[in-house]
């Protein structure tokens, strides 16, 4: 049995400047992302070849050459724009491994599902939630050049910028490379006297 | 001049919230949480035991978890040389791993020989594993099922599956709040499926983002355990974190007598913490809606996602959205027509939703002195190896085999079809499970999600039907 290490340390995320790949659809869920018939993994890594599997390639295994995945360079498209509501469905954390490995590294959308911004937070890939206007510029501009920008956060775009939130302690890990489950660890001795005043 | 309600009066939620705060939320992170149960299975698992034994980790509180095979195991027997026909050496890998991650770590696994096996969110009611007040967690979305007791309890990724195998802790932001009352009776023939798809609709597919449901009110109220299951099942599927029914005797009677439960004074001193749970009266919510169960007819999905639903009398629905065109050309289903009708290639009963005793004695209530559609497959996945037990000592299962179905082993099967348990491409199936996206139960495949008793009424029928049609007596679990 292949033992998989613990997860890639994570490159400090701050600003990043990339083309944006395009996929309209609303509700994108994460059964899209990755179906769960690739979830009997071990492993975290090399899922990005599955990434909208059953949307890039033919039932035979050939790639659909008009799916948008299938014509662009991963590199330097690292900034997914998709339709409304994107994430929900499964807690797979399978879905953000998919679509980091593929190379993304922020994704857009009016709404992002609680889980799949939790796990994505995890794992350096940025959501972003940005007004119906902004969204609906994004989408009408495939492959435009973007600026995430972390610390500012900040979209910044044909000229114009929009502010988005994002979860404080999950924007710390991304910017300075935190490691959550280390952070957890530290509190330990709390979590102690917590179970110890519980039982008493 | 005396107070109407405590001077600070709290919701369900608050006080189970309260109660499991390691250290508040502070503006740099979020509140620390303790966990009072983990279930573990074989999916989202092993890459946190991976993280956890490179780091040279211990399970901290092994007492605290409890680990099951569900989602990729097979439901046909093993072969006379006792092999289990796993679909792929992967997944059987898959399994194999989680019984070594729980031997070295010394946590509690519902393996093959084990009378407790089942899917992960009907052992642990069934086995008196969740109690009211837990906060529990699992790395699968449908977790907010032990919300019925009055438990805090949701889905959680893998990196959040080891925080909590390694601390017993996870940090989480606190929630928005929205009770959902549902008002009157439910109506005969309309089971708690149909009243999780009609809240699901309601909410919306991404409605309850960012919220607890809190369920309340008379048709709540007079669900049984298992039809509050089903409907705090489905609360993800409105984007909810989790969905809450205050305890009530209904809980306490469902649990007394359960393997995992407290006993003797134990029990009553636990029952009597647990009534007190319920929410004051005056407590407020950050959201308040309400519904009438007594207008509640059966539902059925038309789409690919599951608020795409409506009355299954009713008409397929002109597409009013992008979205919802491309559902329908998905589904391969006409606007205006009748769903009612549509050949059905494929039934499924079973899955965290409706794999309970109540919902095959639904499905065995339409099906008995009755053949499904020949061109029609059924198959019928018990929840647990406990629900397998039941249904066979009341022969639920010969009234399945009897009707042309396939009475399997328990596990999740065609809900989530990666155990080989799967919808041909382009085949349409009626099934009680909860997700009815596209490829959901193999690549190609059409779902609609329903009732236990709208999927046997449409086997029989071999095309979509109405189970008022069928006569049996109400079906309110
Ligand atoms: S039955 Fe379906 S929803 Fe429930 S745990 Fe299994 S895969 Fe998840």
């Amino acid at each position: 049995m292949r033992v998989e290490p613990g997860p890639p340390a994570l490159e400090p995320f701050r600003a990043l400047m990339s083309r944006t790949v395009v996929l309209p659809h609303a509700n994108i869920d994460t059964d899209q992302i990755i179906p769960a018939r690739f979830l009997t993994t071990l492993a975290r890594t090399g899922l990005g070849p599955l990434a909208f599997h059953d949307w890039r390639y033919h039932p035979g295994g050939a790639p659909k050459d008009d799916f948008v995945l299938n014509t662009i360079t991963a590199a330097d498209h690292r900034i997914l724009v998709a339709g409304d509501n994107f994430g929900c469905g499964s807690s797979r954390e399978h879905a953000p491994w998919a679509l980091t490995d593929f190379g993304f590294r922020a994704v857009i959308s009016t709404k992002v599902a609680d889980i799949f911004t939790s796990n994505a937070l995890k794992n350096g890939l940025l959501p972003i939630e940005v007004d119906a206007a902004t969204h609906a510029r994004l989408i009408a501009a495939p492959g435009a050049d973007v600026v995430v920008d972390l610390e500012a956060r900040e979209v910044r775009f044909d000229g114009r910028t929009t502010a988005f939130e994002v979860e404080p302690f999950g924007r710390r890990c991304l910017l300075d490379g935190v490691d959550p489950l280390g952070f957890i660890l530290s509190r330990l001795p709390v979590i102690e006297a917590f179970e110890k005043a519980r039982a008493a | 001049m005396a107070p109407p309600h405590p001077p600070h009066p709290r919701t369900l939620f608050d006080k189970v919230w309260k109660s499991h705060v390691v250290e508040p939320e502070a503006p740099d992170r979020p509140a620390l949480i303790h966990v009072d149960l983990h279930l573990v299975h074989e999916v989202t698992s092993p890459q946190a035991f991976s993280e956890l034994n490179a780091r040279g980790l211990e399970v901290r509180r092994p007492d605290l978890t409890i680990a099951t095979i569900d989602h990729s195991t097979p439901t046909l027997a093993a072969g006379p040389d006792g092999r289990r026909p796993y679909v792929t050496a992967r997944a059987e890998a898959q399994v194999a791993a989680l019984r070594g991650n729980c031997a070295r770590h010394g946590i509690e696994l519902f393996d093959w020989e084990s009378p407790n096996r089942g899917v992960v969110h009907v052992i642990g009611p069934e086995q008196g594993l969740t109690w009211p007040g837990m906060v529990v967690v699992c790395g699968d979305s449908h977790t907010s099922t032990h919300g019925a007791f009055g438990a805090l309890a949701f889905g959680i990724g893998t990196s959040e599956v080891g925080h909590v195998l390694a601390t017993q802790c996870l940090f989480q932001r606190r929630p928005r709040t929205l009770r959902l009352r549902i008002d009157g009776r439910l109506p005969p023939g309309v089971g708690a499926k149909d009243l999780a798809l009609a809240v699901v609709s309601t909410l919306g597919f991404s409605g309850g983002t960012g919220h607890v449901i809190e369920y309340a009110g008379e048709a709540v109220r007079g669900l049984g355990m298992e039809g509050r299951m089903t409907l705090c099942n489905m609360s993800i599927e409105a984007g909810a974190r989790a969905g809450m029914v205050a305890p009530d005797e209904t809980a306490v009677d469902y649990l007394r007598g359960r393997p995992r439960a407290p006993v003797g004074d134990a029990f009553d001193r636990a029952a009597e913490r647990w009534l007190a749970l319920a929410g004051d009266d005056g407590a407020a919510f950050d959201g308040e809606i309400s519904l009438d169960a007594s207008a509640l007819v059966p539902m059925a999905t038309w789409g690919s996602s599951p608020d795409q639903a409506s009355a299954v009398d009713a008409a397929i629905p002109t597409p009013g959205t992008a979205t919802a065109r491309r559902a329908l050309d998905y589904m391969r289903l006409e606007p205006g027509k009748p769903l009612i009708g549509t050949p059905v290639d494929v039934v499924f009963v079973g899955s965290c939703t409706n794999g309970r005793i109540s919902d095959l004695r639904a499905a065995a209530a339409i099906l008995r002195d009755r053949r499904i559609d020949p061109r029609v497959r059924m198959l019928v996945a018990p929840g647990s190896e406990a629900v397998r037990r039941e249904a066979e000592a009341e022969g639920l299962h010969e009234i399945f085999l009897a009707a042309g179905a396939e009475w399997r082993l328990p596990g999740c099967s065609m809900c989530i079809a990666m155990n080989g348990d799967q919808v041909r491409p382009g085949k349409l199936a009626v099934s009680t499970s909860n997700r009815n996206f596209e490829g959901r139960q193999g690549p190609g495949a059409r779902t609609i999600l329903a009732s236990p008793a709208t999927a046997a009424a449409s086997a029989v029928a071999g095309a979509v039907a109405d189970p008022r049609t069928y006569a049996v007596a109400s079906h309110a679990g």
